[in-house]
């Protein structure tokens, strides 16, 4: 094991550490989140920190940024100790955060946004004069371009992250921390971000980038970071390690990034899905005009930038949400159209539904483990007769379930909330797939999961398609559609734009996934 | 909520005991304040209370009223809904449980009335909780504010048919005529006269109240109801995903919550004062809610939260009687101090317990790692 200690010695003249952070300790109750963490950044650089979900990277960067108190330990930035209680003290010390979802102010104009929190003084009119002659100057000196009039909520996501940073470097901000920047980020939006990173980073600024993508980390970052359970495992520099090495350090073992899939056997059509159209309560079109097949035996992906309608388009084919158009046939049963559905009915008709947030929707976190293995089944004879519940049977079935899918800790008495991300997951899988359903609707199945569990969950699919269910895969994740999907739509704005196989190139993808179909580009 | 840091018996246990100490010492200072030894006064309300026979009969009678609306609150609790109105909804069970009796008390034993008395005061107080349910589910009026308006609706309501339409004739009181026998329940003191009750007017509505705690625990425990009650009332997405259609349980756990407040009536009306007559509420419907909280909305909590006020009811009178300079008003400050430590302030004591045993290693422990 590294210890970054040791890198302080080895700092060349000239690049002095712009943060260094030397025994961070934080527990929440009796985990530790943080233990002993000893990290120093070099100023002028970009250094990244990977770590799986649950590694600890939030609570460090919240450490940093004064929103948690470390128990023990000492942050310095350039040389000098400081005491960070607050936000406002890390803005003072030259601290600037992009957080992962933007702090922004829909309706107001960029200007008014980069004010937020620095309007000096009563009036506006002062204020409003500066920041717009500073902003320029920010623009032209780190090309970050944007309309300083237009209202933030019509910006494009990664123009409302250019103005976070832009926010950021208007308080003074010496040391940039960026917090997954690039999860809602089209790959054309995450190179431009890069590209503004590698500017700051040449004129003198510090970038910490968090992460748990390791591709970003080889782009971008100079030196990189991995933490694992609470501690910081290693530290490279990015131009001697490798994606595999990373991996291998986050998990702490060997892991296989592939999965052994046979080909697909599709047979029957088990989901018809025809010009399935959903409005949000906005009345804006989420899902427009969606049509498709899921035959039993295959995988079928659906990729895109989150955001795209993939969620509602999910939740309507679960019955959750209500849809305005369109037909589904499940299995070759009767046409479902709107109005006619519920959740409870789509399980009937056999449709599994993993959804994408478990916290959100897949799980009661306050249940106890048993309870939430018979979330949405709870009316199944096999929990009870009659109105009672059979407490017994609902334990005995959790138990089988918690065996089969090597839950941990194993017990079902337990609170869900005491549940990792991964063994969470696995929960409502097992409930999910237990049920042998035709279809399985799976959102995002490895959000928030460790490697260790997505092996797992991802051979599960895969032993579900070979047992000659349908599963239709939405991930914002490309690699893990690609890998186990046997054949890709992508969706854009509403719209399935094309579909690939999944052999398709990442640049192909990347341009469906921006909007640009192949007619439009021709 | 932070709930499920603590172990058990400090969640459920020391917690509430460490908040009805702080009542106390801050009641304790008002009584110093006026002059009085609290010493003194805790003496008085205890043994006033607990002390003899018609002490404890009086205790368990009013907390016969307030295990019936704080279990009414405790239900609607579980399904993430906050039912202000059992006031209003025991107020017009009332109604139901009188015209049950005066239907019937001239012409059968009270062991046939009992049973329509039970209903009617569960169904009317039910059906004055559905207009609010009903709105909360189909139009989003909040609850809160509804069944708060729906309290002065009741209360108008019993006005004008005691006054105008069930009065008495040729009386002056707004009241009804006095049942007979047949739609009287049996006093404890007369089912069993060792015990030496004295006057007081506990009944059979105490075992009602026993029997329909245990009931709760079952609906809520051991029912799809109440599985799905529970579901909503933690996380209404996840029902939704589950199929649970949030309509019909804010409907259904509004009708149960109405119902067992309007039970609250067959104590009053039927066990003790055996007329139906202006504001026999009397608030315990809105202690209900204190008591709801105290005892974490369960069964057993609530039962234990009820004798609490039943004794801060009857020891508080034996105080302002045996202490004049302790007035009825005093009495009010005290339980509205305990109401404030143990409902509103719940939290307050909380972060520092969980800080303490934090620190000590708790057996879930193991089960944070990933």
């Amino acid at each position: 094991m590294d210890n970054a200690r040791t890198d302080t010695a080895q700092i060349v003249p000239g690049h002095e550490p712009a943060l260094e952070l030397i025994g961070i300790d934080k527990s929440f109750g009796p985990v530790r989140a943080n233990k002993d963490i000893n990290l120093t950044v070099a100023k002028g650089s970009i250094h990244g920190i990977v770590g799986e979900n649950g590694a600890g990277k939030s609570t460090l960067v919240s450490i940093i940024y004064g929103f948690y108190h470390a128990d023990a330990g000492e942050i310095r930035i350039s040389g000098k100790s400081v005491k960070i209680p607050d936000s406002k003290t890390a803005i003072a010390s030259g601290i600037g955060m992009v957080h992962q979802h933007f702090m922004l102010v829909d309706n107001f104009t960029v200007l008014e946004n980069v004010m937020l929190g620095a309007e000096g003084g009563l009036m506006l009119n002062a204020g409003i004069a500066k920041a717009r002659k500073e902003l320029k100057r920010l623009a032209d000196e780190y090309g970050l371009t944007v309309d300083l009039d237009a209202e933030v909520g019509e910006l494009p996501v990664g123009l409302q992250q250019r103005v976070e940073i832009l926010k950021a470097l208007y308080r003074g901000a010496d040391i940039l921390i960026l917090d997954e920047p690039t999860g809602v980020l089209t790959p054309a939006e995450a190179d431009h971000l890069f590209r503004i990173l590698r500017t700051l980073r040449d004129e003198g600024k510090t970038v910490l980038l968090i992460t748990h993508k390791l591709r970003e980390i080889m782009a971008v970052t100079d030196k990189v970071s991995v933490m694992r359970r609470g501690e910081i495992v290693a530290t490279r520099s990015t131009s001697e390690t490798s994606v595999e090495q990373l991996a291998e350090l986050m998990v702490g073992r060997s892991v296989l990034l592939d999965v052994d899939k046979g080909p697909a056997r599709p047979g029957r059509a088990v989901l018809e899905v025809s010009g399935l159209t959903v409005r949000d309560a906005r009345g804006v079109v989420r899902v427009n005009d969606a049509s498709f097949t899921v035959h039993a035996g295959e995988i079928v992906g659906i990729a895109g930038v989150s955001g795209n309608g993939q969620s509602q388009l999910l939740e309507a084919l679960a019955g959750i949400r209500k849809w305005e158009k369109g037909t589904v046939i499940v299995d070759g049963g009767d046409v479902m159209a709107d109005g006619k559905v519920d959740p409870a009915e789509i399980r009937e008709r056999g449709v599994a539904h993993v959804p994408e947030d478990r916290h959100r929707m897949g799980l009661v976190n306050a249940f106890a483990e048993y309870e939430n293995a018979a979330l949405g089944y709870h009316r199944d004879p096999k929990y009870g007769t009659g109105m009672m519940l059979d407490i017994a049977a609902m334990r005995a079935d959790a138990a089988a379930k918690i065996e089969a899918y090597d839950i941990r800790p194993p017990s079902c008495l337990l609170k869900t909330s005491m549940f990792s991300g991964g063994n969470q997951q696995k929960i409502v899988l097992a409930r999910e797939i237990e049920r042998d359903p035709v279809v399985l609707l799976v959102g995002q199945p490895t959000r928030g999961v460790d490697i260790g569990a997505i092996e797992f969950i991802h051979k599960r699919l895969i032993e579900l398609r070979d047992a000659g269910k349908g599963v239709l895969l939405v991930s914002v994740e490309l690699d893990e559609i690609r890998m186990l999907a046997d054949r890709v739509l992508v969706m854009f704005d509403g719209r399935l734009v094309g579909e690939r196989q999944p052999e398709a190139s990442e640049q192909e993808f990347g341009l469906l996934m921006a909007g640009v179909t192949q007619e439009a580009a021709e | 909520m932070s709930r499920g840091k603590l172990p058990a018996w400090v969640d459920y246990g020391l917690l509430p005991l460490i908040n009805l100490a702080a009542a106390f010492l801050v009641a304790g200072l008002v009584v110093l304040l006026i002059g009085e030894n609290p010493l003194e006064a805790v003496k008085i309300l205890i043994w006033g209370s607990l002390g003899f026979g018609e002490g404890v009969g009086f205790t368990l009678f009013y907390a016969t009223n307030f295990v019936f609306t704080g279990l009414a609150v405790a239900v609607a609790f579980h399904a993430s809904l906050f039912n202000i109105g059992g006031e209003g909804q025991a107020y017009v069970g009332g109604l139901g449980v009188g015209l049950a009796c005066l239907a019937l008390d001239r012409f059968v034993p009270w062991w046939v009335t009992f049973p329509v008395a039970v209903a009617g005061g569960a169904a009317f107080g039910a059906g004055w909780a559905f207009i609010p349910a009903y709105l909360q589910a189909k139009r989003g009026s909040h609850i809160v504010i509804t069944t708060i308006m729906f309290n002065f609706i009741a209360s108008s309501l019993m006005v004008y048919l005691l006054v105008n339409v069930m009065g008495k004739v040729g009386s002056m009181q707004p009241e009804t005529r006095i049942f007979e026998p047949g739609g009287r329940l049996p006093l404890i003191r007369e089912l069993l006269p060792n015990l030496d009750l004295g006057q007081a007017p506990l009944n059979l509505a105490f075992v009602l109240a026993l029997v329909v705690s245990g009931l709760v625990w079952l609906l809520i425990w051991r029912t799809r109801l109440g599985y799905e009650i529970r579901t909503f009332g933690a996380n209404p997405t996840a029902a939704v995903y589950a199929g649970i259609s949030p309509v019909r349980i804010t409907i259904l756990t509004m009708l149960i919550s109405g119902g067992l407040a309007g039970l609250m009536a067959v104590n009053e009306v039927m066990g003790s004062q055996t007329r139906l007559l202006l504001e026999f509420t009397a608030g315990y419907g809105f202690v209900g809610i204190a008591v709801a909280l105290m005892g974490r909305a369960h069964p057993v909590g609530i039962l234990l939260a009820s004798i609490l006020f039943g004794m801060l009811y009857q020891g508080g009178a034996e105080l302002a009687f045996e202490i004049p300079t302790i007035s009825r008003d005093m009495i009010v400050v005290i339980q509205g101090l305990v109401i404030l430590f143990a409902g509103a302030l719940e939290h307050v004591f909380r972060p520092s317990l969980e800080r303490l045993f934090a620190s000590a290693p708790a057996p879930a422990a193991a089960a944070q790692g990933s």
